[in-house]
């Protein structure tokens, strides 16, 4: 359970984390800098179970896997959006870091609304507003990946 | 042939011949095969640190991992050199074929076509999302992240959900000033920056003929900025010659050649006539703020970079020397020109372009990403303006997070370069 940071449309690795600090790749520097490009307060004001919800395209630009590490290292606990860029999303999943994909949740949720996520099932509660959102179902592939903590636990299991 | 044959797209074919499969649908998990695994110093080092907590002592193929330090190298930093040094032990200690140190180096992008390192029909994924550039060479190249690399170093293979497709016509030719980085802004302007989203965008059409290979570099190279798995075109005769011409110096590869069915699917096909695109800017602080020339001419500029894994070439040396030759860059403007190889570096000494752009009053620099990605090497202040040959125009891209990014073609770039405001080369002459 955690609060909502509200975020719009083409939300980029570039904000996320941007390039001048990727002479690194610590996990706690990285999120010491996580979203200071579009929201300088979030690395100060983020707290352990926290979402993001984003709208489309979120994720948008570079390969860095960096993205997705400083969210997960800054504690955040998940990012709803209605769409996420593809490499983004798979180097989430890689590094076990969890993504819903929902328009529904996209749109209603507002910032600092407390959300609590039932990932088996993906439904998405919005306690502050009192309703229940659902999220796409994960290929199959993909809910295995996350069973198996990431793509180092999936490898480690098939050799 | 059966009658029950899936028709695929040239995408499907070379994904289904590197999974051991006779067809693949879209939408299918698929584990392929890998013919290239390439990271580069920012990517490299955690890619590294998820290898060896894989448990994985040694590369699948020495010859097959390719290591490029040509993000924050020569070293920005002492971080940034750190991390150079991480890539430069781990490819000692796997005795890995394909890396360059920094004065044989170039920009990934760049360096693997032209020493050879992929060809038509492979499947590369390379912790760079700008790898969709081997495309240009009929390969299914994708980027991925450092994890996916660990585990493409380890075991040789990625798993991969095949991808739809989309069509994209190309007929005509292009006008002058224009050239590939038009192409695919205009395109990107057209669809969105999520317009391809997860699937492929497959170039075809009588009109790739008369685009040169460094056109489709460029092209191939953005369509990443679609949001887009790959790009890809057809081998042609042009391709042939290309591959044939850079053979590899270290390991010969052999190009196979796919097409796509005439039957085969798309999500949508766009009839693109080439000769109507405008040199095309795009505004920040998204690739798909694209625009034509027209609509830019006079916004003011303080800094110029000529260069990238986009546009870094021959070809875009070459326009820029044209531009360039006998013309004083403006007062208060910096122009940056960053050749993508050493062998384009060398070219330009050669044929007197790297004397054009000194005269010129610009940087001349050997290669690196270095300003792209805000790394250094051109890093803008607070509420600088550039107009860049470069990728992305994303809030904070190139520097401070109130500076501006406009991209555009190399002509149009140092056009702007002499006059100080965006300019249409056209207008100059």
């Amino acid at each position: 359970m955690g609060k909502a940071f509200k975020y719009g449309d083409n939300v980029n690795t570039d904000v996320i984390i941007p390039a001048r600090y990727l002479n690194t790749s610590n996990p706690q520097e990285l999120a010491a800098h996580a979203m200071e490009d579009i929201d300088a307060a979030f690395a100060e004001r983020v707290r352990p179970g926290d979402v993001i919800v984003g709208g489309k395209n979120f994720g948008s630009g570079s390969s860095r896997e960096h993205a997705p590490l400083a969210l997960k290292t800054a504690g955040v606990s998940a990012v709803i959006a209605e769409s996420f860029a593809r490499i983004f999303y798979r180097n989430s999943f890689n590094i076990g870091f969890p993504l819903l994909e929902s328009k529904e949740a996209s749109e209603a949720i507002e910032a600092g609304n407390e959300i609590e996520i039932a990932f088996e099932g993906g439904a998405i509660r919005n306690l502050t507003k009192g309703e229940t959102y659902k999220a796409e179902p994960l290929p199959p592939f993909m809910a295995n990946l996350v069973k198996s903590g990431g793509l180092v636990g999936y490898v480690k299991a098939k050799a | 042939m059966p009658n029950d044959r899936i028709p695929m797209t040239m995408t499907q074919k070379i994904l289904a011949a590197h999974s051991g499969l006779d067809e693949v649908r879209p939408g299918q998990f698929i584990e392929a095969d890998l013919d290239i695994v390439l990271a580069n110093d920012i990517t490299g080092a955690p890619a590294i640190k998820e290898f060896r907590r894989m448990g994985a002592g040694h590369v699948f193929d020495k010859t097959k991992v390719v290591l490029i330090p040509d993000h924050y190298t020569p070293n920005k930093d002492i971080k940034a050199a750190e991390q150079a040094k991480d890539l430069r032990d781990f490819a000692i200690e796997q005795g890995i074929v394909h890396y360059y140190e920094v004065g044989r180096v170039g920009i990934e992008h760049a360096l693997l076509p032209e020493q050879g390192i992929v060809t038509a029909g492979e499947v590369i994924i390379g912790a760079d999302s700008h790898t969709c550039t081997y495309g240009a060479l009929g390969a299914f190249s994708t980027g991925i992240g450092s994890t996916d690399m660990a585990a493409g170093m380890a075991t040789g293979k990625a798993w991969f959900r095949v991808p739809e497709a989309f069509k994209f016509e190309l007929t005509g030719k292009l006008g002058p000033w224009a050239s590939g980085k038009d192409v695919i802004l205009y395109i990107i302007g057209r669809i969105g920056g999520d317009g391809a989203r997860y699937a492929s965008m497959e170039f075809t059409g009588d009109g790739i003929a008369a685009l040169s290979m460094d056109d489709r570099f460029t092209i191939a190279n953005m369509a990443i900025e679609a949001g887009a798995k790959n790009g890809i075109f057809p081998v042609d005769d042009q391709t042939k010659s290309y591959i044939e011409s850079h053979p590899g110096k270290f390991v010969q590869r052999k190009p196979v050649i796919y097409e796509a069915d005439p039957d085969a699917e798309y999500m949508e096909t766009y009839p693109i006539d080439l000769s109507a695109i405008r040199p095309t800017i795009s505004f920040p602080s998204l690739p798909e703020n694209a625009k034509p020339i027209d609509e830019a001419k006079g916004i003011k500029i303080d800094q110029v970079v000529i260069g990238s894994c986009t546009n870094g070439r021959s070809q875009d040396m070459q326009e820029a020397a044209a531009i360039l030759k006998n013309k004083q860059v403006a007062p208060g403007v910096r122009c940056i020109i960053i050749p993508a190889t050493q062998e384009v570096y060398l070219e330009c000494v050669k044929k007197g372009w790297a004397e054009i752009f000194i005269h010129a009053g610009a940087v001349f620099s050997t290669p690196t990403c270095g300003p792209c990605l805000g790394g250094h090497m051109g890093v803008l202040a607070a509420g600088e303006r550039a107009i860049s040959t470069t990728n992305r125009n994303f809030v904070g891209r190139m520097g401070h997070v109130t500076s501006e990014v406009y991209l555009a073609n190399p002509a149009v770039a140092a056009a702007s370069a002499i006059t100080g405001v965006i300019t249409d080369p056209a207008d100059l002459v």
